[in-house]
């Protein structure tokens, strides 16, 4: 067994290849000592290469959900790592709530194209056409519907399974779900109703009609996410660094001014550097001081913060103690 | 962790556990500590707790709410099976999982422990084992966890007492002798006070062991995983068949056990035809040689029938192949089994149609005592004999846990109902 190893360590393979690394027929071997065990990145890494793996093999008719954020970028490094040199055994999907931050719309086409594979916009502004989603007024936040635009493309499509980036780690109900987790036929989740999810077994089997939402990164967290765009060298929407920007005070938190979001009466704009933790919404995504201009002060940002992600970037999941929980039994991802 | 300096996680390790024991043993309290004093509860998180304490009237905060569940869990007072927590120090990330403790427990803690290297078995000092002390202890050896903590909780209820601990600690290894459990630590603490959790406070001076983030931080992981045998369960074929990659067939997959390096002479099973690695290819490029649990693609050197579901492994370590096999079952449904009905098994990337033949016997988990059974209920325990209409490829449960366990598909509602754990064959030991 030793021999193995020590012949291991000179030929095993290195961490942090360059951005958009193409493979070429001619093998590459590049030495770099490695230690017997795989460190966390590593084994996270092989841990989802192998959860999109058994997605291909057992789905009939899988999406990869893909907005252009953090997580959904890592997503497509791990496909790239899964599939490569083949091609993705299922389209891109993205739920485009017409909210969205144009630098990551921008980004989003630009990753897309360079992949070379199928891209699908499910766009909230044809549910809102087709009067499936009613809102109150034109700059409310869309979150909420997102479900609604999903559920139908997921409909139309015959989609038995959606690959998401969520993390256990970001929210409590989240941290109660399963890896493969089961959608009845309206698309809901019922946590009291899971399959039990034992070793790395997992059961995908649907009836018509249900289906089933795959998250690969659930034993990731916001640091492990960072710590792998570092390592890959993956590029990502530049509002996630630190840039000045107009915002304003509300609630406990800071609101980007967009056509979306203007200051109300007796309210200051105010010029900042700030980052995004996450991209959504556009009216409800709050950006946090910050004076990280490049991925490793992100990182170390991250490694002191105080306050969870959502704590200080999402609005809408502080209205309610359960407001996650709510939206994933109607359906959210 | 104020130092910045001082955070680099790249490359540290991965260890999961998963900690047993009722909310009377303080094992939320446990929970919150860990989180607390490793500094890895976020700011809105413990203002959220403190607001709820003070609503309900606490003095101090209390941490056992940092694991309080969901709407749905609150309103109908049941708690949902796991819920998975993250924390890391500079050395260890480390997942919990976290089973409540209740009359689910045997379903419950078998799928948290299913992936865990480490288990904390909570004991009340004041109470000693328990019957349910015994039930964690035997559910962790047989799930084959290779590293317990008995953790004695609640030495302040005790004044923090070395007999009682001593005592307790007998008593736990008298009753453990007979399982197949062997790094056990044992650890006196006060998770409400902090003692021995994070940091040794000032009570227990006359321990002098590791605390329990010591031990969490240093127990060796690296042997966890079956180095000796190579197992490679195909989980999809690669042909991409464009222009750059015309002749390219790569078999993908993640080696679940041993290693490998290319020229390696391979047996694909269940065929039994052979060939040689031809090449190991990671998106970086190809390498020479990869160690489980690497997700890899190989190429071999000849054109051999190879699909989903079969295995490759080495010559000189060959599996089991059998239609017809020993297990031990964890039944998790509330749908009884039925032994006239078929269902299916999901072994590694393997789905089979399978039958229950016998049910050799049930075990009394509280007493290890066999009994006869004719059917088996949410929570039970038994032996099986089992026959499947295409063979599979395994080893013991106790050799490699990736070849050995498998789970039970109902076919017509397409639930996991099943756990399974092979056994060695007769005459094997």
């Amino acid at each position: 067994m030793d021999v193995i190893l020590n012949q291991m360590d000179e030929f095993a393979p290195v961490a942090g290849p360059v951005a958009g690394l193409v493979m070429k027929n001619e093998p590459v071997v590049i030495k770099r000592r490695v230690a017997r065990q795989l460190g966390h990145l590593e084994a996270l890494e092989s841990e989802a290469i192998h959860i999109m793996r058994e997605v291909a093999a057992e789905c009939a008719n899988p999406a990869l959900l893909f907005s252009g954020g953090k997580d959904s970028i890592v997503l497509l490094r791990l496909a790239e790592k899964a599939f490569r040199p083949g091609r993705f055994p299922f389209p891109l999907m993205h739920v485009d709530t017409g909210h969205n931050f144009p630098e990551v719309i921008e980004f989003r086409d630009r990753r897309v194209k360079q992949l070379g594979e199928r891209l699908i916009v499910a766009s909230m502004e044809d549910s809102i056409k087709q009067g499936r989603v009613v809102l109150r007024s034109e700059n409310q936040s869309r979150n909420p519907f997102q479900s609604v635009t999903l559920l139908d493309a997921i409909a139309e499509h015959g989609f038995d399974a959606c690959i998401g980036g969520a993390r256990r780690d970001e929210e409590k109900a989240r941290a109660k779900e399963r890896i493969f987790s089961f959608r009845d036929e309206f698309g809901q989740w019922d946590p009291k109703n899971q399959r039990p999810e034992l070793w790395d077994l997992y059961n995908a089997r649907v009836h018509p009609g249900e289906n089933i939402r795959v998250f690969p990164i659930s034993n990731w967290t916001e640091l492990d996410v960072w710590e792998y765009i570092s390592r890959e060298g993956l590029e990502v929407p530049h509002i996630y660094f630190a840039h000045r920007r107009d915002v304003i005070r509300r609630g406990s938190g800071l609101l980007p001014i967009s056509h979306l979001v203007q200051p109300k009466e007796g309210e200051k704009v105010e010029n900042l550097m700030v980052r995004f933790r996450t991209v959504g919404d556009m009216s409800c995504t709050c950006p946090v001081e910050s004076a990280a201009v490049g991925i490793g002060e992100i990182i170390a940002e991250t490694a002191v913060t105080r306050i969870t992600e959502r704590g200080a970037t999402r609005m809408d999941d502080q209205t309610s103690e359960a407001s996650m929980e709510l939206r994933k039994r109607e359906g959210y991802f | 962790m104020s130092a910045i300096e001082n955070i680099s996680f790249d490359h540290s390790e991965l260890l999961r556990f998963i900690t047993a024991g009722s909310v009377d043993d303080g094992k939320s309290t446990l929970i919150g500590r860990l989180l607390h004093d490793s500094k890895s509860i976020f700011e809105d998180q413990l203002s959220a707790i403190t607001h709820t304490s003070r609503k309900r009237g606490m003095e101090a905060v209390d941490l056992s709410l940092l694991t309080d569940g969901l709407q749905a869990e609150r309103e109908q007072g049941i708690t949902i099976d796991v819920a998975y927590r993250y924390f890391a120090t500079p050395k260890r990330k480390f997942i919990i999982a976290d089973t409540p403790g209740h009359e689910q427990y045997t379903r419950n803690m078998v799928t948290g422990a299913s992936t865990a290297n480490l288990a904390i078995i909570l004991i009340d000092a004041r109470k000693g084992v328990l019957t349910q002390s015994r039930r964690h202890a035997y559910l962790a050896s047989l799930v084959g966890i290779p590293h317990l903590v008995v953790a004695v909780n609640k030495m302040d209820l005790v004044n923090y007492s070395q007999d009682v601990f001593e005592r307790i600690c007998q008593e736990f290894h008298r009753f453990v002798a007979g399982l197949n459990l062997k790094n056990i630590a044992y650890i006196p603490m006060s998770a409400l006070n902090g003692d021995m959790v994070v940091e040794r406070g000032n009570n227990l001076g006359w321990y002098e062991g590791m605390t329990l983030m010591d031990l969490l931080e240093k127990v060796p992981v690296d042997h966890d995983i079956n180095l000796e045998d190579f197992r490679f369960p195909v989980q999809l074929v690669c042909r991409p068949q464009t222009e750059e990659w015309h002749d390219f067939r790569g078999y993908m997959g993640r080696i679940e056990s041993g290693s490998i390096n290319v020229g390696d002479e391979v047996q694909v099973l269940p065929s039994a035809l052979t060939s040689r690695i031809k090449e190991i290819v990671t998106y970086e490029g190809n390498v020479e040689g990869a160690v489980a649990p690497q997700s890899v693609t190989l190429t071999i050197e000849d054109h051999l029938d190879i699909s989903r579901g079969d295995m490759l492994v080495k010559i000189s370590q060959l599996p089991q192949v059998t239609k017809e096999f020993d297990a031990m079952l964890c039944w998790l449904s509330e749908q009884s089994l039925d032994p006239r009905r078929k269902y299916l098994i999901k072994h590694s990337t393997r789905l089979v149609k399978a039958v229950i033949s016998r049910i050799e016997y049930r075990l009394d988990i509280n007493t290890l005592k066999h009994e006869a059974a004719d059917i088996l209920k949410m929570n039970d325990i038994a032996r099986v004999s089992l026959k499947v209409h295409q063979p599979l490829v395994w080893d013991a449960y106790q050799r490699n846990h990736a070849t050995g366990s498998f789970i039970v598909i109902d076919e017509v509602t397409n639930n996991t109902v099943a756990a399974g754990m092979i056994c060695p064959s007769k005459g094997q030991g």
